[in-house]
């Protein structure tokens, strides 16, 4: 039963700043709104019992990502002026774009009602922490994967370096 | 009714929807990397849902692990180019850029 009622608040925190950050006029107001969204998704992610990745999501997410995006916004965008006023196509694109959407998240609900899932549910016992197991599986099954990904960084950070730099 | 597998899905449905609309309406490029950040947020939450109803099935966090990582490698490039074109055309609207140089 609680975890009705916490699974109900974070899903309503998620929607509703997602909604601020996808129709506000105002780029400041849709980066804070964001914070809110990646909490909720993060609140979320821990009754889905994946600490690990709700630790991880507020990490990068909110540590890095977020700030990586306003420091975007203040550097390409005239604070003082009208420019912060974020603007959206016309009507007629508005529109297209609603019905795009709408269609889009009505055919994913149908198929998310109507399907009969395959599950099996977890024993509710013992819940320990996800850590270990997902150490042993990046350190033993997805090895090449890890590594590669570590290059991927590398490489990366000195590409945005080097455009970012340019000139 | 306990929340099941199709509560979750549904919010990773909205939260794609509304990603879309971000990505298809905004002009700001900055705004459509937020909707980028969204639709890969409702991936990782049905990776994880798929994950604890197939009885805590791990290999789903570590799907979700690379999405995170490669999103935030997708925005420290995508943020570079962005900071690169406002140096070119002193604003970043994104169908008003045309050419690849000035």
């Amino acid at each position: 039963m609680l975890t009705d009622i916490v699974f109900w608040f974070f899903a309503v925190l998620t929607i509703l700043s997602t909604g601020i950050v996808v129709f506000s006029r105002n780029m400041i107001y849709s980066v804070f709104a964001l914070l809110f969204t990646f909490f909720g998704v993060a609140g979320i992610y821990v009754l889905l019992n994946a600490d690990f990745l709700a630790v991880t999501q507020i990490m990068i997410y909110i540590g890095g990502i977020l700030v990586l995006l306003i420091f975007g916004i203040m550097l390409t965008s005239n604070i003082t002026g009208v420019d912060i006023k974020s603007s959206q196509t016309g009507n007629i694109q508005m529109i297209f774009a609603g019905l795009l959407s709408l269609i889009i998240i009505s055919g994913l609900i149908f198929i998310a009602i109507t399907t009969n899932w395959y599950t099996k549910p977890h024993n509710i016992g013992k819940v320990s922490s996800s850590i270990d197991l997902i150490g042993k599986s990046l350190l033993i099954d997805y090895l090449l994967a890890f590594e590669s990904a570590s290059v991927l960084l590398l490489i990366a950070i000195i590409g945005a370096a080097l455009i970012a730099r340019r000139k | 009714m306990g929340i099941g597998l199709s509560h979750y899905l549904i919010l990773s449905a909205i939260l794609f929807g509304l990603g879309i609309f971000a990505i298809v309406t905004r002009k700001n490029a900055v705004l459509v990397l937020m909707g980028i950040e969204l639709v890969l947020n409702s991936a990782n939450i049905n990776f994880i849902s798929f994950a604890k109803f197939n009885n805590l099935n791990i290999d789903g966090h570590i799907a979700a692990i690379f999405v995170i990582m490669l999103a935030a490698i997708e925005v420290a490039v995508a943020l570079a180019i962005v900071l690169n074109i406002y140096q070119n055309y002193k604003h970043i609207n994104v169908d008003e850029i045309d050419s690849l140089k000035d």
